[in-house]
């Protein structure tokens, strides 16, 4: 065989293929997300009672007050940004991304306990300190372990458990008016097998600022 | 704990109940029997064909096929080449992105015509949408389905037959297997809550702090997942693949992405026990496969069950490690899914190997250096069968005959091909590559000039394993990640990566393709010998643990060393207690 | 009637001598290891190691060990004190030197024991004063060395014969004992397929010959013996070549882990020193299999030539083992050549004494063995002779007549013979013939015999039962084939009654009868167009295409020229049952090297939980050393003292070969996997540990 009818015949199956696979494939599943599942779709974008979109039911948000539960150690902080000063450009794109610090790696126990040093630009607070003043006797694993994506919209309900009784007293409410709320923002685990149970801290903080303070 | 384990197992079980149902399909797909979507299928094809000019009936030897894979393979690059430096003027780039540095477009274009989707960019940062459907997208179909291209080749050379037509073979491959799953997993990541969409990604004020806003990226990633999953692709639409919310929203997408990555290699080699005619072996060299990954994870999931025992130390009780892990994957579906992507060649993560502990940087290398724990899609079932040829080769000598696989005698040639292609790339990918990576020096703070430099960021052992993480992956055409490397732009070192990468990458893809095609050619120009009483039966319970200890011995002991050095010795340190 | 006993004490005196001609020419094999040692230092020459990639991996490895015993820093300083650092350097050097040596010594061994018996083959052929008939018909004296193929030689009693050749004048006996140990004189006349044949090396005895010399100088079938078993001209064969890239493979893969290990080393600030590397990847490198390889195949042909069979190739040896199909002749393979008299059937009212008597009769004079068996036969049946031998006379068998007998001193004529040469004869004397004659014929053929009939002048007094006497044992032996997965066929130019009679008896898969040479063709080509590896054997020039045409043809020695042409082996016994064995040898010489190789490639196991986790215990990982080795220093000396003491260890091994039996291939991967597989993984953990504990090191 010939090497123009070889190479004719790889370039006329590339672009053919090209047509169907990347042409034809992706903008009808796109025109089928857009009609069937619009809001999947486009993001499960969230509004308020406002219709303002606050977020994504499936991205997490930074959380590190004491009104609110807050949510795991995010290295990218959840790809939020001052939008005054947005030197990284995060806001142009979105961002992800994870620790990468391996087990022997020291800086992961620093990161965690803190670490005190001279300069103050070079000290760690560090998550544990950070916890317990913040109420948390007992941290669990998902609050000091940094997520893989950064955008983690979970905590464990045990994670969420133990900052209960913390939102409760910020926010002069009593905690069990705040249980029903945990259980109602969890999500079980596939069929009930697969999986881990989250508590989704964007949508229970959503409802925590929902629910009238019981006075 | 028990709860963790019931998830693995029904995984696994599902896994194994649709073997033989994808791979009886699979089958008469490549055997040119009448399949469910032939009413359908049929006239497409025959535009696709007429339009490209394919002879369908036309064979191929060894070597017009070898070069049918190589051309196609080089045009298509040359295509996503375009596309990519030209995504600044491109439609659908809403973030505007323009066009990358030329290493990182190199490396991204070898990266995933290989089929290994070795990212050293930021989904998010580095390309558009239009780069990303139309030209990432586009590679996820045809590096996959050259693999299965390869594969199903290999396999009716083995079995005697023509090698068939590559470009039947391709357009196959996507029509009846890679585009109908897809489309049935693109339906149902969208009702899991994947986006597919071409707006921009959605900014939005956070709740705790209005004056912080929230970028939300987003794209068409719905129809790109999928095929990153089934694939083997792995090249994730964001930096953090599957465990990004978008790419992996639940633990329902979760369990697709598992089963789907994992779906066709295994099913490949029930395919190979059709057209062999001998379901036999098929099952036990699956059993052998699946024996292994079930090891592998049963030792990765324990360890990150007990977790980091400094951090426990910290916080005065045993948890699990979920550095790097999503909350609603938790331990289980972490180390599962760890070990599948490593196993498969898919090189997706849900959770970030660069944190596991030592344990699970072990069996994730293991898996990429022997390369058939399920293996690459297609070529995964053919370098299975190489190391049996091999094992028959070592042991068959033993019960006094010249050896023999199914039939056909194993001499100098196939030996030759068998042997570097199995035992000789990857020492030469991985091992030089990594011992001058080792040899360059850290980039020095401040400097950001491009430079040979190497990128390490975690210490000591945990470095090494970063090192030769990072050359295994390309080299099995894996695409995982021991993501804390330095490897992308603007990081001086990413030069180097990208560059000695790109070796490996080619060195691990398309010399065994070329072997196994020649292997398969020789193959199948040798006339069958009859079996008898005095052949070796390759389908026994014995051979086949003679295979796994030929696998074991052969595959693993040439990384012993770099395995004592890296993960063996990280977890010595951290038995002894960190610092 | 015969007994059982009879047949029985026939066979095992024939396979009796047998045996005892089986190591003639006999080997000399004093000083064998005096100058095995000799050659093993010779042989360290690197134009001679080069050809073993494996061995010339450590030959390279020992150099360099050499230069930093005289020099520790010559690649760069070494931290350890360089006094110590020397010791176990020279130590080292001095254990790899002797690694090389015993690789060396067990390939002299082999080439040793194929000299001597090169030697014993080459006694038999000395140098001779060769009578050359010119063209003109004058007579040159040359050396037989410089006999070429074609040219005429005259030979006189008492001469050597100057080399292989064909007869076309003359007639005389021959000494063949040289070669075949057979005492008895041969009859050697131009024109018969057997008999025209000669040997160079034997000797003639009476009357003279003319021959036409067959081979070209250096080029007979024992000057190619002799270059096989000396491994002097030796080419590998297929599988060797195909185990010797697999072994290249491997010492490549480990030169670039060993290569590679250092800056990895380096960079978790365990470092190492380059005598130590090269200890690590000479333990690693597959040097047990690769230091007997060529020992195993040199072996391999000793055995055949102790078997008394020249072969023309390695090849054709290792073939034997891949043998599925057994194409083996009747007569004198699977039978004893000549039929022995049974049963005497009378026909028509005569009694069995009558028979005899008549037979008796007409044997006196037949010399043949069938002539004595029926005398034998007969006189156990109380006949005797009761006429004076001296006056009656024989009656010769001829083709034509196709009966012999005698004519009596009272003028009657007694005759056997093929029933219808016996009908004719009776006939033309007037006779009547039998009603149960052909009953009798039929009986005696049904039951895979040669009916003789037997009269006197017009009287058929009955029918002599002539039976084919299958060998003793031969019906294991094709048991044990067929386990091993060879199918043996008959091939005879027997009616198929008495074919099938005595393919059941001697328990072959298969026959082919009343087959002509073209059969025979035919049979191994359709063998081999399914795939299957043919042997055979063969002796007449009728049966030199399918020699040829088979993947093994073993030619019998007494057969023609062409028939010894064509084949790629030659039995010096011309005992057809020798392919058996022949098989048996080519698939040990398999299973020898499969097992070592096995064997070698799983030792790495040990060696690698002996030498990494002591040399890197500054990486922290010295509780992978489960052995305890005492230090790195004791633990590399010890994998290494190990990994050289092994390949003497099997030199035994590599030379007798791996023991086989007849089992199926699964039952011998089994067994062979359990011994040098599972076995390679254990035992050099023990004998390292136990070389440890030996050692002078604390």
């Amino acid at each position: 065989m010939s090497f123009t009818r070889e190479a004719s015949r790889a370039v006329r199956s590339t672009l053919v293929l090209w047509v169907l696979t990347a042409i034809i494939y992706p903008l009808a599943m796109i025109a089928f997300g857009q009609i069937v599942f619009p809001f999947q779709a486009n993001g499960s974008i969230i509004k308020n009672a406002q219709g303002q979109d606050v977020g994504s039911a499936l991205i997490g948000q930074p959380f590190t007050s004491d009104r609110y539960f807050n949510s795991r150690p995010s290295t990218t902080s959840y790809s939020t940004a001052d939008p005054k000063k947005d030197d990284a450009g995060v806001l142009k794109t979105g961002v992800s991304g994870a620790s990468n610090l391996a087990p022997s790696n020291p800086a992961l126990l620093d990161r965690m306990k803190g670490k005190s040093d001279p300069d103050p630009t070079k000290a760690i607070e560090g998550d544990i300190p950070r916890l317990q003043k913040a109420g948390v006797k007992q941290p669990t694993a998902d609050l000091v372990y940094t997520s893989g994506s950064s955008l983690d919209p979970h905590i464990t309900p045990e994670g969420a458990a133990a900052q209960l009784d913390r939102v409760a007293k910020a926010r002069g409410l009593q905690p069990n008016q705040l249980e029903p709320l945990i259980s109602q923002n969890t999500d079980g685990r596939f069929l009930g097998i697969f999986g881990e149970p989250g508590v989704n801290v964007l949508k229970l903080n959503l409802a925590l600022d929902a629910l009238k303070p019981a006075s | 704990m028990f709860q963790g384990w019931i998830q693995i197992a029904l995984t696994l079980l599902i896994v194994v109940a649709i073997t033989p149902f994808l791979g009886g399909y699979m089958a008469r797909v490549y055997l040119g029997e009448r399949t469910l979507l032939d009413p359908v299928l049929n006239p497409v094809e025959r535009i696709l064909f007429k339009l490209s000019g394919v002879q369908t009936r036309e064979n191929m030897t060894g070597w017009q096929y070898i070069k049918a894979v190589l051309y196609s393979n080089l045009v298509m690059a040359l295509l996503l080449t375009f596309i990519l430096f030209s995504q600044g003027w491109l439609p659908f780039n809403p973030t505007a992105l323009s066009e990358p540095t030329w290493d990182t477009v190199l490396h991204t274009v070898i990266s995933f015509i290989t089929n290994t989707d070795q990212q050293h960019y930021s989904g998010e940062t580095t390309y558009g949408y239009f780069a990303q459907f139309a030209g990432l997208g586009y590679m996820l179909f045809v590096s996959a389905a050259t693999g299965l291209a390869v594969g199903i080749a290999f396999i009716r050379g083995l079995t005697g037959r023509p090698l068939g037509n590559f470009y039947v073979d391709l357009t196959q491959s996507i029509t009846r297997i890679l585009l109908p799953i897809g489309i049935i997993g693109t339906i149902l990541f969208i009702a899991g809550g994947v986006p597919e969409t071409l707006t921009g990604p959605a900014i939005v004020p956070t709740l705790e702090n209005p004056a912080i806003s929230q970028a939300i990226a987003r794209g068409p990633v719905a129809h790109f997942e999928i095929l990153k999953q089934i694939g083997e692709n792995g090249g994730g639409f964001f930096a953090v693949n599957s465990a990004h919310p978008f790419e992996n929203p639940s633990p329902f997408t979760n369990l697709i992405q598992t089963v789907g990555m994992v779906m066709i290699p295994s099913s490949f080699i029930y395919t190979y026990g059709v057209i062999a005619n001998n379901r036999k072996q098929a099952w036990l060299v699956y059993g052998m496969v699946l024996t292994i990954s079930i090891v592998f994870i049963i030792f990765n999931g324990i360890s990150e069950y007990n977790g980091n025992p400094a951090v426990n130390a910290l916080l005065g009780g045993q948890v699990p490690n979920l550095e790097g892990k999503e909350v609603r994957f938790g331990w289980a579906q972490s180390a599962l899914f760890s070990v599948i992507t490593t196993g498969t060649m898919t090189g997706a993560v849900n959770s970030f190997h660069d944190s596991f502990m030592p344990t699970g940087g072990f069996v994730m290398m293991s898996n990429m250096f022997l390369q058939i724990i399920w293996g690459g899609q297609g070529t995964g079932t053919a370098y299975l069968f190489a190391y049996l040829i091999l094992a028959v080769f070592v042991t068959g000598l033993m019960v006094g005959r010249t050896p023999e696989f199914l039939g056909r005698k194993i001499e100098k040639r196939e030996v030759v091909l068998a042997g570097f292609l199995i035992l000789l790339v990857h020492p030469i990918a991985i091992l030089i590559p990594g011992a001058i990576a080792m040899s360059l020096p850290s980039a020095p703070d401040g400097v950001t000039a491009q430079g040979f430099y190497n990128g390490i960021t975690n210490p000591s052992f945990h470095g090494l394993t970063q090192v030769l993480y990072e050359y295994a992956s390309a080299a099995a055409n894996n695409g995982s990640g021991f993501g804390g490397l330095l490897t992308s732009q603007p990081a001086p070192s990413a030069l180097w990566w990208n560059l000695s990468a790109s070796f490996s990458l080619l060195a691990g893809r398309y010399v065994p393709i070329v072997a196994l095609l020649l292997l398969a050619d020789s193959m199948s120009r040798k006339q069958p010998v009859p079996m008898t009483s005095g052949t070796l039966r390759t389908d026994t319970g014995l051979f086949t643990g003679i295979t796994a200890g030929v696998i074991l011995i052969m595959g693993a002991l040439t990384f012993f060393p770099v395995l004592a050095l890296g993960p063996i010795a990280e977890a010595f340190q951290i038995a002894k207690g960190i610092g | 009637m015969q007994t059982p006993q009879d047949s029985d004490s026939l066979q095992s005196s024939r396979s009796g001598k047998r045996d005892s001609r089986r190591h003639t020419p006999k080997a000399n094999m004093s000083g064998l290891y005096q100058r095995a040692i000799r050659e093993a230092f010779i042989k360290l020459d690197p134009r001679t190691e080069v050809k073993n990639p494996v061995m010339f991996v450590v030959w390279v490895g020992t150099i360099v060990t050499f230069l930093v015993t005289l020099d520790p820093n010559l690649f760069g300083t070494v931290q350890a004190d360089p006094g110590q650092q020397r010791l176990l350097n020279g130590l080292i050097t001095f254990i790899l030197f002797f690694t090389l040596v015993f690789a060396n010594f067990a390939e002299a061994v082999a080439e040793g024991r194929g000299k001597a018996q090169a030697d014993a083959l080459r006694s038999t052929r000395s140098d001779t004063i060769a009578h050359k008939l010119l063209p003109d018909g004058s007579i040159q004296e040359v050396s037989s060395t410089e006999l070429q193929r074609g040219d005429q030689v005259k030979v006189v009693a008492g001469d050597m014969i100057p080399a292989d050749g064909e007869v076309i004048k003359g007639i005389a006996s021959v000494d063949e004992s040289a070669i075949t140990g057979e005492s008895a004189p041969v009859l050697k006349q131009p024109g018969t397929d057997i008999m025209s044949s000669v040997t160079g090396g034997t000797r003639i005895l009476s009357d003279e010959l003319i021959l036409k010399v067959a081979s070209d100088p250096g080029q007979g079938f024992i000057d190619r013996m002799i270059a096989l078993v000396e491994g002097a001209e030796r080419v590998k064969t297929p599988n060797e070549i195909a185990l010797t890239v697999l072994l290249t493979v491997l010492t490549l893969v480990f030169l670039i882990v060993v290569a590679t290990v250092s800056p990895l080393a380096n960079y978790v600030q365990a470092p190492t020193t380059i005598a130590i590397l090269i200890s690590l990847l000479v333990a690693l490198i597959p040097t047990t299999i690769g230091g007997l390889l060529s020992a195993i195949g040199i072996a391999g042909m000793d055995r055949v030539a102790q078997f008394n069979v020249i072969a023309t190739s390695g090849r054709a040896v290792e073939a034997c083992g891949d043998i599925s199909t057994l194409v083996l002749d009747k007569t004198g393979t699977i039978t004893l050549g000549n039929r022995l008299a049974d049963e005497f059937i009378p026909v028509d009212g005569h009694t069995v004494e009558e028979v005899a008597q008549i037979a008796l009769a007409a044997s006196v004079f037949d010399e043949t063995p069938e002539g004595k068996s029926i005398v034998i036969l007969a006189e156990r049946n109380s006949a005797n002779i009761n006429f004076n031998t001296d006056d009656a006379s024989g009656v010769e068998f001829t083709a034509r007549t196709r009966m012999s007998g005698t004519d009596l001193p009272n003028g009657k004529e007694v005759r056997k013979g093929a029933v219808d040469a016996v009908k004719g004869f009776v006939r033309s004397r007037g006779g009547t013939i039998p009603v149960q004659l052909d009953a009798a014929y039929e009986r005696v053929s049904r039951l895979g015999g040669t009916p003789l009939a037997v009269c006197q002048d017009g009287e058929i007094y009955g029918v002599i039962y002539l039976k084919d006497i299958v060998k003793a044992g031969l019906r294991e032996r094709f048991d044990q084939l067929r386990r091993m997965g060879v199918k043996t066929i008959m091939l005879t130019g027997d009616n198929r009654i008495t074919a099938s009679v005595i393919a059941e008896e001697a328990g072959v898969d298969d026959f082919i009868a009343e087959a002509t040479p073209e059969d025979k063709i035919d049979v191994i080509r359709r063998e081999q167009a399914e795939g299957k590896l043919v042997a055979m054997t063969g002796d007449g020039t009728n049966d030199a295409p399918a020699l040829a045409q088979a993947n093994v043809g073993v030619a019998m020695n007494s057969g023609t020229q062409a028939a010894k042409e064509a084949a790629n082996m030659v039995d010096l016994d011309s005992d057809p049952t020798k392919l058996i064995d022949l098989v048996t040898i080519g698939k040990q010489l398999l299973i020898t090297r499969g097992a070592l190789t096995t064997f070698s490639i799983a030792n790495d196991i040990a060696k690698y939980f002996a030498i990494i986790p002591t040399i890197f215990a500054a990486a922290g990982i010295g509780s992978l050393n489960i052995m305890g080795l005492k230090s790195p220093q004791s633990a590399i000396i010890s994998a290494l003292i190990y990994n050289a003491l092994i390949i003497p260890a099997l030199i035994p091994l590599a030379l007798k070969g791996v023991q086989f039996r007849p089992l199926t291939a699964d039952q011998l991967l089994r067994r062979n996997i359990l011994i040098y597989g599972v076995g390679g993984v254990i035992a050099p953990f023990i004998a390292i540990k136990i070389i440890d504990v030996l050692l002078p090191f604390s």
